[in-house]
């Protein structure tokens, strides 16, 4: 089994009006120095069986009809494999 | 490319420049460049083509616009006419509204969510810019065929956002409508309005006038969302539509625009403003030139101190960039620390960019260096204007001859039973809660009337009870069997929904939504469809205040209907007399006020039962129209009514239904003499409402519509729990409720 893991981002030209009530609300709680903040999402799938690249490109579609509005976001797919020890 | 500036464009003639992937044509570039005396800059040209695009420019529409000024009535309540961000009338008592519908269709169709939300977005900054308090918002909605997949993956976007925002900024959503048409597949009509209400001595206009006063640029910072937003998406088909470097879309923030209503409103207060604009299509390059045009002339701007989002941004994309929520003032040196301080404590950032000068040209600089150097007028108000070709389609009279009056009728009582059942649960005369639940409507606690009333209405006084009342209406099925009537059809049925809640009828707005002007037929239906409206207002002493001009709705050869959607504005003295839709009392006399005719063309009938769309749509008749608001208004004043109905899709059946489900009371329906049963139920003949009296009130009521001359038949009583048409077939309000209920959630939920 393997985790792959997609991340949603508004693209970079996108207003972020969560990122950005996040990033002021950081100096008046005594961070200072943070000049952006972005906020996006993060989609954890468990993937029966091995990850191949059909199984890949499979995900890449349903990220890109369902998990994000490419109208106004970016997805990146990475494969992760479950930490030794993760599975008890 | 490094800076092209003023300088180095002057000295390089020729350099080529992309105009013709930014919208221009060739004869328009050249233009820009005899105007300027040499080429423009990248800068200078970024600005041109957003302006002179058809969305910000109306270049195809102008010509034809001009009679809602030359015709416009005489009309004593209006304050503001066309040309400003929005329209003012003054309703009485010192307070003057404003209100204005605009469309956001090809952003909608693209980000429903987001399309739909910045439309809200952009109208509402339209009234505060004018010095007033929004108070509600309205939506007419045009989508494909309800049971379409797109449909399901636009509808319920569009609706979502428009809720999400005006929820938001805590603005009741009190009125529109929502049609389908497989003629809007591609081209949903995402058109939105919003009211205002200020004193008469806090209007604001848009000028930048005394040269020193500074340019204040407030709200959101600039990003790099919506560039080309303007010139590409709004003005040419998708089919058309370059692919651009940047997205077209942008995403709203509304907490930002609370903002920015408090922190304007609060500056227009301590009377800090000279001149006011909002930021909407073409961004800063739209700003700087309107007001700098209107005012005395000459601006300079220096573009470095605009705050950004995103530091990568170039010049030009900087002045096309569409991101929302921003406004632009014109304050007095002495009053800039003031006006500062209040956007700080509304946590809006402001920042002086630049300044009215005594020339009369719009200068901006980058880095130090001049990018800009131009007369405004030539960028805001001289665009180009084209006397497009137009001609009567050749396909109209086909059309017109394919007369629905000659399609088979019911021939029994039963087959109209399944006539009146096939009509109230299909999409477009279905309930539609399912969607307007999705919306508040009664925050801020001043909603009177709300969908699906006839008119949505505000009380706007609390002590005297002073309120306002506004219908939407446009009808394209209508308008394409015949342009010009088709219009004055969509005035007068918003103008008799207005009176028909007992507000008196004082002005207009229209958002006018058409296909390709480059098509002769289209052309000719937005000619017909402008000189009908201009001729009704005439009539109906309403002026036209403003509005917006859509094109280019179509994909590919198809065009939409002609679909001009106008918004009518009333004045009620009291809300506490309005007229609501629902019978309310068992005994109440049910009247049908004017003439029933064989009626049929373009009717919901007709698409429902035949799938047709022929013939010629119903007479219009303006001064029965007034006398019917008249006596409308005078029977909601003097409480002679307890329900009036406004008669239009649907026929009389329609309303009837309506007003009995939402009153819960059924109705035994009499055919009256001289009209056989299916006309009486389905004909959409115009200038008529059903009426409720109460017993005690008939004999003044008749008297009165005798008296003036205005038909008043009898057609039946509000009695138990079905709607009864005698001698033909009952239908029972649970049965009515089912079927009219379920259709919108089966297809869209």
């Amino acid at each position: 089994m393997a985790r792959v893991v997609v991340d949603v981002m508004l693209k970079p030209e996108i207003l972020d009006p969560q990122g950005q009530a996040v990033q002021r609300a950081l100096p008046r709680l005594g961070f200072e120095g943070i000049s952006d903040v972005r906020q996006g999402k993060r989609f954890e799938l468990e993937v029966d069986g091995p990850v191949d690249d059909a199984v890949l490109a499979r995900i890449h579609e349903l990220a890109d009809t369902f998990l994000a509005n490419t109208v106004i976001e970016n997805f990146t797919v990475k494969v992760e494999e479950p930490a030794v020890g993760a599975e008890k | 490319m490094s800076l092209d500036t003023v300088e180095n464009a002057a000295k390089t003639p020729d350099v080529e420049l992309p105009w013709a992937e930014l919208g221009l044509k060739k004869d328009e570039y050249e233009r820009v460049v005899e105007i300027l005396g040499r080429r423009p800059t990248g800068a200078e040209l970024a600005m041109y083509s957003v302006m002179w695009s058809e969305h910000c420019s109306y270049k195809s529409s102008k010509i034809h616009l001009r009679q809602f000024g030359e015709k416009a009535p005489q009309s004593d309540a209006l304050l503001v006419g066309i040309g400003e961000n929005a329209g003012v009338v003054d309703v009485g008592q010192g307070y003057a509204v404003t209100f204005k519908v605009e469309s956001h269709n090809h952003p909608s169709y693209v980000e429903p969510y987001q399309g739909a939300a910045t439309g809200v977005g952009g109208i509402v900054r339209d009234i505060i810019a004018m010095g007033a308090r929004p108070v509600a918002v309205v939506d007419p909605l045009r989508f494909g065929a309800a049971d379409h997949p797109d449909t399901k993956r636009v509808l319920p976007g569009v609706v979502a956002g428009i809720g999400g925002y005006g929820n938001c900024l805590g603005l009741p959503n009190i009125g529109g409508e929502v049609v389908f048409d497989a003629c809007y597949q591609g081209n949903p009509l995402v058109n939105a309005g919003a009211i205002g209400v200020m004193r008469h001595e806090d209007i604001h206009l848009a000028k930048a006038s005394g040269p020193g006063n500074k340019v204040i640029m407030y709200g959101a910072r600039t990003g790099g969302d919506g560039i080309g937003g303007a010139s590409i998406l709004a003005s040419e088909t998708f089919d058309d539509a370059k692919p651009s470097k940047r997205p077209a879309v942008q995403v709203g923030d509304p907490f930002q625009e609370k903002l920015l209503i408090e922190c304007t409103l609060e500056a227009f207060a301590e009377k800090l403003v000279v001149g006011i604009q909002d930021l909407g299509a073409a961004g800063i390059s739209c700003a700087t030139s309107e007001l700098a045009s209107n005012g005395s002339g000459g601006m300079r701007v220096e573009l470095d101190d605009v705050p950004l989002r995103d530091s990568t941004l170039s010049p030009e994309e900087i002045l096309m960039s569409e991101s929302q929520e921003r406004m632009c003032a014109v304050v007095e040196p002495e009053k800039v620390a003031r006006f500062l301080e209040i956007c700080e404590k509304w946590d809006v950032i402001a920042t002086v960019i630049g300044e009215v000068t005594d020339g009369d040209r719009l200068e901006i600089f980058w880095h130090g260096e001049k990018i800009v150097d131009v007369d405004p007028r030539t960028v805001a108000h001289e665009g180009p204007t084209y006397e497009r070709p137009y001609a009567r389609p050749a396909w109209q009279d086909a059309l017109q001859a394919d007369d629905a009056n000659k399609l088979p009728r019911p021939s029994t009582s039963d087959e109209l039973k399944q006539q009146v059942l096939a009509l109230v649960s299909s999409p477009n005369q279905a309930s539609k809660k399912w969607i307007t639940s999705q919306y508040d409507h009664f925050v801020q606690g001043n909603t009177v009337l709300a969908q699906p009333e006839d008119s949505g209405m505000i009380r706007i006084d609390e002590e005297s009870g002073l309120g306002v009342a506004i219908a939407t209406d446009g009808n394209g099925r209508y308008a394409k069997l015949d342009p010009y009537h088709g219009a004055q059809l969509a005035l007068a049925e918003a103008y008799r929904n207005v009176a028909t809640t007992g507000a008196k009828p004082l002005a207009i707005s229209d958002c006018l939504n058409f296909g390709s002007p480059e098509d002769p037929d289209v052309m000719w239906q937005f000619v017909e469809a402008i000189r009908g409206l201009a001729d009704a207002c005439q009539i109906l002493g309403t002026p036209v205040t403003g509005g917006n001009v859509s094109l280019y709705n179509q994909t590919g050869e198809a065009a939409i209907h002609p679909t001009p959607v106008v918004a009518v504005l009333g004045v009620i003295d009291d809300v506490a007399r309005r007229t609501p839709v629902a019978f309310s009392e068992e005994g109440q006399l049910l009247y049908l006020l004017g003439d029933t005719r064989e009626e049929f063309g373009g009717s919901a009938w007709s698409q429902v039962v035949h799938d047709h769309l022929g013939g010629l749509p119903p007479q219009v008749d303006l001064e029965r129209e007034r006398l019917l608001a008249d006596i409308l208004i005078s029977a909601s004043r003097d409480g002679m009514v307890d329900a009036a109905h406004d008669l239009s899709d649907g026929g009389l059946i329609q309303a009837v239904v309506e007003s009995a489900m939402l009153g819960d009371k059924g109705a035994r329906l009499i055919v009256p003499d001289g009209l056989d049963a299916f006309t009486f139920l389905f004909s959409e003949s115009a200038g008529r409402a059903v009426v409720a009296v109460p017993r005690s009130e008939e004999l003044r009521f008749t008297d009165m519509c005798g008296a003036r001359g205005l038909p008043a038949t009898r057609i039946g009583v509000v009695d138990g729990d079905a709607v009864d048409v005698q001698g033909e077939f009952a239908l029972s309000l649970e049965e009515l409720r089912e079927v009219h209920e379920a259709t919108i959630p089966a297809l869209l939920a």
